[in-house]
């Protein structure tokens, strides 16, 4: 909302030499946040005057051109020049060449004098041309920023202007005003005007303020309006789309008068394009009073008007020349051919005002702000009137706005009032509220006596009454339909006497536990991998499809169930992550091509699993708990979220350096950054020969934990390295971190430390290729009983001595016992054991 | 042993074992070899010339068991003696020399410690999640807990149950992202608030939480907007808490992010699961360019409905909430400039804060 200085001024006591940014300061103290300043000033400055033609003589240029060689007074008769400067002649009167031809000796115009600046950093100076040193320009009205007309000069007889020639220009045309640009919260519809936003500077300052709307004397009717009907057979949740709709009707319009620069001036700083006289009369008053109106061309209107809602598939042409379908739940106003204008959002073609008009009906209504919402987002209709009508229109204003439109059309527009008054519908006022007087101290802390409480309500407009309960009864102002509860009242009573007399104090709470378990752990593990060397990124979970289908192993045959979005930002990722890899391969891929080649990055975040039953069909309203079934409802319709952990991984660790050349990370430091995790939980994480289908077959391991499976690692395909331009052997890895968490012990149980000595044995086993060194240690490990202390693979061999198909894997076996030291025989006996149970299962044999 | 093996002229005479002159110049010799030694090498040669089979003073030695009985004894103290002496001074010696080569062997070893290479690759955690750590520590710290709740979620606790009226135009500017199928009211969480409601229905009272997590907005990604963030937000519900209270809290925060001098500025606003609402400022006593008040957030007494809707009936009960933004705060507090630093994952700007914020 955009608020000229001049206008304000007139309802408070805004001092004359208050900037906008003195204005905002007052207004964000009581809730209207600033946001910007309009100063055309900054883009135009004098001198700039009034001058009237003295002379006018037409010169043929050689290029086929005509220009006039102007003698331009620029002092009132008779006076002399008080300006000085280079080009400005001491006798008041300026030799100025101009192109234009639509004006004649005599006419006032606007003179724009050596050392002026116009919009675009437009600097005027005396300049020799067409053998004339032109002192000066006598200025269009897009060259002073007024809008987009360069058919010609600005001739301000036609403004309806006689001003003195010296007079400022820019004070005369208002391009000496400025506007501050506040943001209006959506509860607050009344500050949409002038009116509104006055009231609000009055409670920040604690001046006087003058309602716009008194100052309007509303006519007796002389006799019947045109005829309106409210009929809506369809309210939603029981309130009528209309409930009071006011009409005037105004003769005899000069459909050529112009609208005078104030308020063309004021329209433009409101960021309002002038249109015609009567299109910115209604917009003045709308931003005037917060009421939004509606002007049509009496003599196209076909009989009485009808407010109701529209019938399906009927057809209307708005003022925008869209033709539209309605919806049976759109409020349309309509005459005998049907709808003429979607109500409160955009008239209609068929009855606008054109330049033939003479005779004008108004309309001021009161509509029902959830259906100018629904009607204005079904449209996509953004207007200033939806804007105000959305948010509520002070239900009292409809004869009072329209009044000024008319007092503004026969002032202007040598219009005539008929005196004929339609006043259909009786407006619906605020209902009050009981009040306890402690609310206000209860919920804020501030201490506000029974003075200062009634008083402030009384400020906004609240009619005040005591109750026998010693509480108060408030009647809301019927501009505020927001205040609707006690704890309205109290934000009102806490903003007027200031929110900086709140005082402060800090809450005890109770005890608390801290972080939980599981948040621990995942700072143990997001920290822990960090401290590993992985680097931390936070990605998009907005995926294409294939990336989904892709990582979260869909296939053709059986596809991904995924979370699809109505609305994605991008419509190529319109789906949510169910892997967190394609996020971070994005990231891998980013970093590399900005130079860095040595990468291992995370990720931890939620994917989107959909189960059955997608959402809940029925959500339950506002301001009541609705039912533990209910909310069971509504929680088994919302999608599984597990918290998963990624690594990425590709290059060298560490980079290659003098005499450190690096090792190639590879499948195994995928598999490392899943050990990693689950090490950091103390969890025992299960490798198995694994399947996925963007990985390489035969690099790829089943990760599990508790013989479940948690996630995947190693070396990406190499089809999908190549088609997803990756460096070379990138690896990577994800768990399932919640479903690894949840293996973890709440507390470990500690065994003791034996201090005797250790007994170690070696043995090497021949077994058949496809048997794994995590199966063989498993096997070793169970067959070699309990006083087995450590096994570890020290060499993989096949080749010569080793038949085909077959390799021989050597484990150190460590052996020791809690409460003695182990004999030779005894460390043996257990590795027989080992060997024994490893030649059973996998029919390894000893290697001699 | 062949005397052939020896040549004359390097065969030192084997002294008399009785003559005290002859085995003073065999000691002396030995005295002067060493102390000529310039390393271990030339100190071995000249221990076994003279401490070996073959030295004068060992010949010497060996004769006296050839000597009369009473002539045995005095030899043999003459001769220990100066036995005595020639070992100790090849210990003396073997010592210096030993420390010399021992010193000579680190100076050799010496390296350029300046060039010591990465053994490993360093990581980094990223500021905004370490720095949703570092806010819940603050809140930890004063007794609240951590709460969390679903970042796909119902409609019902991302708009009705805070009483956004499906109709209101505030539940049209938190630009939702919506799930197919509409009929399912299923939206990525707009902001962290549902969190708000579900800490009301599961905890018994009072409550004091923090949520901070992950939202979305369908705002287009530029250097200030992103359409995945995340946020803080705190809501507190006792018995007789009142905005005094909302203001002590926010200020303890502001405090334990920006120092000491830091303030909060309350200003009138509207939020429909908060009434009175506020919008809040911080005073930031280091921001770039001069201490300055800041905008930080949301905030006010939770509305009523909300109460209700999470079936909070006694009276008695009043709450409080408010709300930041996680990569506001980071922009304003490390001086980020632009918010796509945030999102790429380049690698350069995790590193920047190591393991901190």
């Amino acid at each position: 909302m955009r608020i000229p200085l001049s206008w304000i001024r007139e309802y408070t006591q805004f001092p004359a030499d208050g900037t906008p940014e003195d204005l905002m300061a007052a207004l964000v103290r009581v809730g209207l946040e600033e946001e910007d300043v309009h100063r055309p000033s900054d883009e135009i400055s004098g001198p700039i005057v009034v001058g009237e033609v003295l002379e006018k003589v037409p010169e043929p240029q050689s290029n086929g051109k005509t220009i006039n060689w102007c003698q331009v007074r620029v002092v009132p008769e008779g006076a002399q020049q008080q300006l000085s400067g280079d080009g400005i002649s001491a006798d008041g009167v300026q030799g100025v060449v101009c192109g234009a031809h639509n004006f004649e000796v005599g006419d006032k115009v606007v003179v724009t004098l050596p050392g002026a600046v116009l919009p675009g950093n437009f600097r005027i100076s005396a300049r020799k041309t067409y053998g004339h040193l032109s002192a000066g320009m006598i200025a269009s009205a897009k060259e002073l920023g007024l809008g987009e007309d360069h058919s010609g000069i600005l001739v301000l007889g036609e403004l309806g202007l006689d001003p003195e020639p010296g007079d400022d220009a820019l004070e005369l045309l208002g391009l000496t005003d400025s506007a501050a640009e506040i943001n209006v919260t959506p509860d607050r519809g009344y500050a949409f005007s002038i009116r509104g936003v006055a009231r609000e500077y009055s409670h920040a300052t604690g001046t006087e303020f003058t309602d716009p709307a008194s100052q309007v004397q509303i006519a007796e009717a002389t006799s019947a309006g045109h005829e309106v009907i409210l009929d809506d057979d369809a309210p939603i949740y029981g309130t009528p789309g209309c409930d009071s709709f006011v009409a005037r009707t105004v003769t005899g319009i000069n459909p050529a008068a112009p609208t005078p620069p104030w308020m063309a001036a004021r329209l433009r700083l409101a960021g309002m394009r002038p249109i015609s006289l009567p299109v910115d009369i209604s917009n003045y008053v709308m931003w005037e009073l917060g009421q939004p109106l509606h002007f049509y061309d009496a003599d196209k209107l076909q009989g009485p008007i009808r407010v109701r809602r529209a019938a399906a598939g009927e057809q209307l042409t708005t003022l925008d020349e869209k033709q539209r379908t309605l919806n049976p739940e759109d409020l349309v106003i309509a005459d005998d051919r049907g709808a003429i204008g979607l109500a409160g959002v955009m008239g209609g073609a068929a009855t606008e005002v054109d330049a033939e008009t003479s005779t004008v009906l108004i309309e001021s209504a009161h509509f029902d702000p959830i259906s100018i919402g629904r009607t204005r987002r079904r449209h996509k209709l953004p207007s200033e009137a939806s804007k105000r009508n959305e948010r509520g229109v002070d239900p009292l204003l409809a004869a009072v706005a329209a009044q000024r439109a008319v007092d503004l059309l026969v002032e202007l527009a040598g219009g005539t009032d008929t005196g004929a008054i339609t006043s259909a519908g009786e407006p619906v006022l605020p209902e009050p509220i009981t009040l306890d007087q402690q609310r206000a101290e209860r919920l804020t802390g501030g201490p506000y006596g029974a003075q200062q409480v009634t008083e402030s309500l009384i400020a906004v407009g609240c009619a005040v009454e005591a109750l026998e309960t010693g509480e108060l009864s408030v009647t809301p102002p019927s501009w505020r339909p927001d205040l609707t509860i006690a704890e309205d009242l109290v934000e009102e009573i806490a903003r007027l006497v200031g929110y900086d007399q709140i005082p402060s104090r800090l809450p005890v709470a109770p005890a608390g536990r801290g972080l939980t378990q599981d948040q621990q752990r995942r700072r143990t593990v997001l920290s822990g991998l960090a401290a590993a060397g992985y680097t931390e990124v936070l990605s998009y979970p907005f995926y294409s499809e294939e990336a989904n289908q892709l990582f979260g192993r869909g296939s053709d045959e059986q596809p991904l169930d995924m979370v699809r979005l109505a609305n994605p930002i991008a419509s190529q990722y319109p789906t949510l992550r169910t892997s967190l890899l394609p996020g971070l391969l994005d990231a891998l891929r980013r970093n590399v091509s900005r130079g860095f080649g040595d990468l291992a990055l995370f990720e931890s975040g939620s994917v989107f699993l959909p189960g059955q039953g997608l959402g809940s069909t029925e959500i339950p309203g506002l301001g009541a708990h609705p039912g533990d079934a209910v909310l069971e409802d509504l929680q088994a319709g919302i999608p599984d979220q597990p918290l998963h952990i990624a690594a990425a991984l590709c290059g060298r660790e560490p980079a290659a350096t003098v005499g450190q050349p690096g090792r190639a990370r590879d499948w195994a430091d995928a598999v490392e950054a899943a050990r990693t995790v689950a090490h950091l939980l103390n969890v025992d994480l299960e490798i198995a020969q694994g399947q996925h289908q963007a990985f390489h077959p035969g690099r790829t391991a089943q990760l599990m934990v508790a013989g479940r499976p948690v996630g995947c690692a190693g070396e990406l395909h190499p089809k999908v390295v190549q088609a997803q331009d990756l460096p070379e052997r990138t690896s990577a890895m994800e768990l399932d971190l919640g479903a690894v968490m949840q293996a973890a012990a709440s507390q470990v149980t500690a065994s003791a430390i034996s201090t005797f000595p250790p007994t170690t044995q070696d043995v090497a086993l021949i077994v058949a290729e496809s048997v794994t060194a995590a199966e063989l240690e498993r096997t070793l490990a169970e067959g070699a009983g309990g006083l087995l202390e450590h096994i570890e693979l020290f060499d993989v061999y096949s080749g010569q001595g080793i038949e085909q198909g077959q390799k021989s894997m050597a484990y150190a076996l460590r052996f020791r016992a809690a409460d003695r030291t182990l004999t030779v025989e005894e460390a043996s006996e257990a590795r027989e054991a080992a060997v024994a149970l490893a030649a059973q299962r996998h029919g390894a044999v000893q290697r001699s | 042993m062949s005397e052939s093996s020896v040549s004359a002229a390097e065969t030192p005479p084997v002294p008399h074992p009785l003559d005290e002159a002859a085995v003073e110049q065999a000691v002396t010799a030995a005295l002067e070899a060493f102390e000529a030694a310039d390393d271990l090498e030339q100190l071995k040669a000249a221990r076994l010339a003279h401490t070996g089979d073959r030295a004068p003073i060992v010949l010497a030695n060996r004769q006296i068991k050839d000597l009369e009985k009473d002539q045995k004894k005095q030899a043999g103290k003459l001769l220990g003696a100066a036995r005595g002496r020639i070992q100790k001074a090849l210990a003396a010696r073997t010592e210096v020399l030993e420390a010399e080569h021992a010193e000579r062997m680190l100076a050799e070893e010496t390296v350029d410690v300046t060039a010591a290479p990465r053994r490993r690759s360093l990581g980094a955690r990223h500021p905004i999640s370490r720095l949703q750590e570092k806010v819940s520590d603050v809140f930890t710290a004063m007794g609240w807990e951590i709460a969390e709740g679903p970042e796909l979620e119902s409609e019902w606790f991302n708009f009705d149950a805070l009483n956004f009226d499906p109709d209101h135009p505030a539940r049209e500017m938190q630009d939702t992202f919506f799930v197919e199928p509409a009929e399912a009211h299923l939206v990525l969480r707009t902001h962290t608030s549902p969190v708000q409601i579900r800490s009301l229905l599961t905890r018994k009272l009072p409550v004091y939480v923090l949520a901070p997590g992950k939202v979305f907005r369908t705002d287009e990604l530029d250097a200030t907007h992103t359409p995945v963030f995340h946020q803080f937000e705190g809501l507190a519900v006792d018995k007789g808490l009142t905005m005094a209270d909302l203001k002590g809290t926010l200020e303890h925060f502001a405090r334990a992010m920006f120092g000491p001098e830091a303030a909060i500025r309350l200003r009138p606003s509207f939020f429909p699961f908060t009434e009175p609402s506020a919008e809040m400022d911080v005073w930031h006593p280091h921001a770039k360019g001069g201490p300055q008040w800041v905008e930080w957030g949301g905030c006010g007494m939770v509305h009523p409905n909300v109460l209700a809707a999470a079936g909070i009936k006694d009276p008695e009960y009043t709450g409080f909430a408010f709300g930041m933004g996680v990569e506001r705060t980071l922009m304003f507090r490390n001086e980020v400039p632009d918010m796509r630093d945030m999102i790429e994952g380049d690698i350069r700007f995790s590193a920047q804060f190591g393991m901190e914020v």
